[in-house]
């Protein structure tokens, strides 16, 4: 049984916004940065963003080239694994379906994967229809390199470790394939309002 | 003992307050007895755990500040933003308040009594911690060969061990000296003005570097980094160097 | 692509790995799967803030070991490792 420390509380709060947080998170005023590795700085003239499937690389955009997509500003709540929880972040990005408008969709799973060699697996639907964006600003300005800048992945529904951080392409693909930390007993979908953290929750 | 470096299970310890020391505004050091402790090295660190009422746990990892002593160990706790574990050690702990400790953690960062080697520390910030237990251990007793510490830190209001390192520096042991450099804000008895540790620090105030000497360097991970870029460049062979990096 | 100085030793994972294996971690010698240099574990680069532990080889920064702890259950992938020494020698 675990010794009580008297008077220890968590910075992270519950609170008035208790319905908006899904179960077992904190709220937090920080914003964290979590990272597997080192820091990718990748150069804008060297960044690029590749979509396809299982036939290769289908469709892929130069910095200047994406940023010449339509893009729009969201405010959702992101909800990390690691139990902290904030709400009401801004973010500037290209909504992912504008990404494959040109690619078969022939596959029911995507893998997205990142500069410096982080994965991430989710179903394609939960990336369509107004739920994931690509991002690359985050409360008005240029996503900073902590946080996954150039670009990083926006799935707001799902645990903040499917949003993949220095994207750096979308791979659609017939079968689900678990990606870095799914293979490590981090749950394939990641719902937070199931509290699907791990492998059968 | 067979097989003494297999630790089997480790398992969480009971720990109680029983001393605390404000070593500055923003630091505290704490007194732990820890129900059954085996003994520890100096240089070795435990990971301390809180439990909160409503059960969330936070562990965060400490250097013990002090040789041997029974079931007792120090931990020094400075306090870092937005830390929710530090703000609780260094401002909400009392004499009595309990804890769980899992330890004595890493067999590398550590120094033995006899091992026959020269020793240079070099501590920025609160890294000076598990290099105060290896100086303590030292003891500066002259038989042993000698250790030097040279303790980075930005002003008298950061100093840690104040009282101790004012009379290790008032009496100088030739065995295990001590050189403290401030960084934004250096006192007119200090050994030079406020500046970050240099080469000519080192080679001024630490040991003069032989193919033997062994470094220990503990601190954030930027001054880990620099200060080791300054003991290669000294001429201290890589595989003698050891680090204990605290983040950023 | 310089990287940002954002890891710790292997002193970090001393913790977390004895837990699991038994054995300290930071004395052991790992041989990397993927450039084949042999290292002491405690000069490995830890990430550790973050949904788990993540090891990686200081000579070419491939993952040599992840490790994730869940209150009931713990995930340990070494295959970034292709053998390990284990120190069996009494602490002097």
């Amino acid at each position: 049984m675990a010794t009580f420390s008297s008077r220890f509380t968590s910075r992270r709060k519950r609170g008035a916004e208790a319905a908006d947080l899904p179960p077992g998170q904190y709220v937090t005023s920080g914003f964290p940065v979590l990272s597997a590795g080192p820091t990718p700085q990748v150069p804008l003239d060297v960044w690029r963003l590749e979509v396809g499937g299982e036939q290769g690389v289908v469709q892929s955009w130069t910095w200047d080239e994406f940023r010449g997509l339509d893009a729009e500003k969201v405010t959702v709540d992101v909800h990390c694994v690691t139990r902290w929880s904030k709400f009401g972040t801004t973010w500037t990005g290209v909504p992912v379906e504008a990404l494959l408008t040109d690619v078969e969709l022939d596959g029911d799973f995507v893998v997205a994967s990142s500069y410096g060699g982080y994965t991430t697996n989710l179903p394609l639907e939960d990336l369509l229809d107004g739920k994931a964006w690509v991002a690359f600003e985050y409360e008005g300005e240029p996503l900073d390199p902590e946080h996954g800048g150039p670009a990083r992945l926006l799935v707001p529904h799902l645990y903040f470790w499917k949003s993949a951080k220095w994207l750096r392409g979308l791979r659609l693909q017939d079968e689900d394939e678990p990606g870095f930390w799914e293979q490590l007993g981090y749950h394939e979908y990641g719902d937070p309002w199931r509290e699907q953290r791990y492998w059968g929750d | 003992m067979e097989g003494a470096a297999v630790l089997g299970r480790l398992s969480w310890q009971r720990a109680t307050v029983v001393g605390l020391r404000e070593e500055t505004a923003t630091a505290r050091t704490l007194t732990l007895e820890v129900d059954g402790w085996s003994g520890h090295r100096p240089g070795q660190h435990v990971d301390v755990r809180l439990t909160a009422p409503d059960g969330y746990t936070a562990v965060r990892p400490y250097s013990i500040a002090t040789p041997v002593n029974g079931s007792r160990i120090d931990v020094t706790v400075a306090l870092v933003e937005d830390g929710e574990v530090s703000s609780y050690l260094v401002s909400g702990t009392e004499v009595g308040t309990e804890m769980e400790v899992r330890g004595p953690l890493g067999g590398w960062f550590v120094w033995n009594r006899d091992d026959p080697v020269p020793v240079q520390l070099i501590g920025g910030g609160v890294g000076v911690a598990p290099l105060m237990a290896m100086l303590r251990e030292h003891g500066g007793v002259a038989e042993r060969h000698p250790m030097r510490l040279l303790y980075s830190t930005r002003s008298p209001e950061t100093l840690l061990y104040a009282t101790e390192l004012a009379s290790r520096t008032q009496n100088p042991v030739p065995a295990s000296a001590v050189t403290i450099m401030y960084t934004r804000n250096a006192p007119d008895t200090a050994a030079r003005p406020a500046g970050r540790l240099t080469g000519s620090d080192i080679a001024a105030y630490g040991l003069p570097p032989t193919p033997r000497t062994r470094c220990y360097v503990c601190g954030p991970t930027g001054f880990v980094e620099a200060a080791v870029e300054l003991l290669l460049k000294a001429g201290l062979a890589t595989d003698n160097i050891r680090t204990e990096r605290f983040g950023p | 692509m310089e990287a940002a100085l954002t890891y710790l030793d292997g002193n970090a994972a001393a913790g977390p790995l004895g837990d699991i294996l038994g054995f300290d971690i930071t004395t052991t010698v790992g041989r990397c799967a993927g450039c084949r240099s042999a290292m002491l574990m405690a000069q490995c680069r830890v990430y550790s803030v973050g949904p788990g532990l993540v090891l990686r080889c200081a000579s070419c920064d491939c993952v040599l070991l992840r490790l994730v702890v869940a209150q009931d259950r713990a995930w340990l992938d070494m295959t970034g490792l292709t053998c390990l020494q284990i120190d069996r020698t009494e602490p002097g």
